[in-house]
């Protein structure tokens, strides 16, 4: 029962905050984050040149803040701004991804 | 018994009874050389492929090896045992005519890459977590010395560019103390250390000339390449082509420039400029810039052709569909085609007549007649990125 609620809880809030996407757009952000960002953050997200991105790694981040990041970059080291090759909507996809478990 | 007809029946029972490889386990192919083989790393499914560049045909896959991402590989001299160092610290022996993992060990947390010391004995890991480099025995992986990265100011910093040098030295870079270190094992497994500090701001990448003269590490945090000429009396450190992005913007880099294949032609180095759609000429007698390629995107691979007149070109992300081709001798752009989605690394044959590009988002090594340009033929992988020949094991820095 406590888990059922605990995934009720947890789908309401994606739902809240993660917008919804194709199968097909999920696919393709899944593939750019595990390939591309990998080939700095380790394709299995447990760091390279860049920071790890595991969930322990990013508990004390909020997804918001995670995917300010991601559309404008930190400057000063080589985390490049991703605004113009992906949407807000997709990368508060990708942190919140990152923040549950980011998927295979 | 004759010479001939002791080979003959030397490769006879070879053929027919496989099982006498010296552990029982079969050989993949009977009595043959290894100058014409070559590994390539699957980098989702932790495999890799041994391929023939004779037959262009792929020998055997081999599973086990772990997160494969940004993997490279060294060989033994001679050409039967490739070192593989996996993104999670896995350093896998692999044994080329066995088809099989001779030994495997788990060295660190995060690795980059790997060397191999000119004598052939020792195997050097360069780590990320823990930052620095450690040493291992290439025949049994047995691990002689661990050297951590503490820079002057005192942070652990991950290692980058690792090379070798004659006289089992290797040089390498701290990322995070903006040093350049060079270890020399000719003593032993403890190393004399020399440091070169405050080499410019974060080193990502390095290589050596071909004559172990010219120690190039590429500057994130600035614009321009720490220099050390490794034959003066007493090396110091120097900028080259400093300020190459002054005036204009430096563009968003979506995958890192690599300096690991770099084109040595002649008297002219070509490398990848950082943030700029550009290739950077510098003249290996004054160490200055003569000049720049405008390029289809941004550079990640310069690779020289072995004969060193063209140097072939892939890019970042999102334009790494595609491949170019400079006259170096012209310094004009002389090819422009479009493998396919994420075209991730060339290796040209030891002579240069074909070039394997791996085309890892079609799943695909496609090779090429170097001369013709045509596509001789197509080999299904997963995933494919890093391709590494055999004839590695002859070549210095690599």
């Amino acid at each position: 029962m406590m888990r059922s609620l605990e995934l009720a809880l947890i789908a309401t809030l994606s739902c809240a905050i993660t917008p919804a996407f194709s199968a097909d757009r999920s696919r393709e952000l899944t593939a750019l984050v595990r390939e591309d960002c990998g080939s700095c953050h380790g394709m299995t997200l447990k760091g390279g040149l860049g920071a790890p991105l595991t969930p322990h790694d990013l508990a004390e981040k909020d997804a918001m803040s995670l995917a300010a990041i991601i559309l404008d970059g930190v400057p000063g080291t080589p985390m490049p701004p991703w605004r113009g090759l992906i949407s807000e909507a997709d990368a508060r996809w990708i942190a919140e991804k990152l923040k549950q478990g980011f998927p295979q | 018994m004759n010479r001939r007809s002791f080979l003959t029946a030397s490769v006879a029972a070879g053929l027919a009874t496989p099982a006498l490889a010296a552990d029982g386990a079969a050989p993949c192919a009977p009595t043959r050389g290894t100058g014409d083989l070559g590994l390539i790393i699957e980098r989702a499914t932790g495999s890799v492929l041994i391929v023939d560049t004779t037959t262009r045909a792929v020998v055997s896959r081999i599973d086990g090896l772990g997160d494969l991402s940004h993997a490279t590989a060294v060989f033994g001299p001679s050409e039967r045992y490739a070192y593989v160092f996996g993104r999670d610290g896995g350093l896998t022996k692999v044994d080329m005519l066995a088809c099989r993992i001779d030994r495997r060990v788990i060295q660190a947390g995060n690795s980059i890459g790997g060397a191999i010391s000119d004598d052939g004995a020792l195997i050097v890991a360069s780590n990320y977590t823990p930052g620095g480099i450690k040493v291992f025995d290439a025949n049994s992986l047995a691990e002689l010395a661990s050297v951590p990265a503490i820079g002057a100011n005192g942070k652990s910093s991950k290692t980058v560019g690792l090379v070798d040098l004659p006289g089992r030295r290797f040089a390498y870079a701290l990322y995070d103390a903006d040093e350049i270190w060079i270890a020399d094992f000719s003593a032993g497994a403890t190393p004399a250390l020399t440091k070169f500090t405050d080499v410019g701001r974060l080193p990502y990448d390095a290589n050596v000339t071909s004559d172990a003269r010219h120690y190039l590490a590429g500057l994130f945090g600035e614009d321009g390449f720490a220099h050390i000429d490794l034959w003066a009396a007493d090396p110091k450190v120097d900028r080259v082509s400093s300020g190459y992005n002054a005036g204009r913007a430096k563009l968003p880099i979506y995958k890192m420039p690599h300096l690991e294949g770099w084109a040595q032609s002649n008297s002219t180095l070509v490398v990848p400029a950082a943030g700029q759609h550009e290739a950077l000429l510098i003249d290996l007698e004054t160490m200055k810039e003569q000049g720049r390629i405008a390029l289809h995107s941004q550079p990640v691979f310069c690779v020289a052709r072995p004969d060193g007149r063209e140097v072939w070109i892939n890019f970042a992300h999102p334009d790494n569909d595609t491949v170019q081709v400079l006259d170096v001798f012209t310094r004009k752009i002389v090819h422009t085609f479009r493998p396919g989605p994420a075209v991730l690394h060339l290796e040209f044959t030891p002579r240069g007549h074909e070039v394997w590009i791996s085309v890892r988002d079609a799943d695909r090594i496609d090779i090429y007649d170097v001369r013709s340009r045509e596509k001789k033929a197509e080999l299904k992988a997963v995933k494919p990125s890093g391709i590494f020949f055999t004839s590695r094991a002859h070549r210095l820095g690599v």
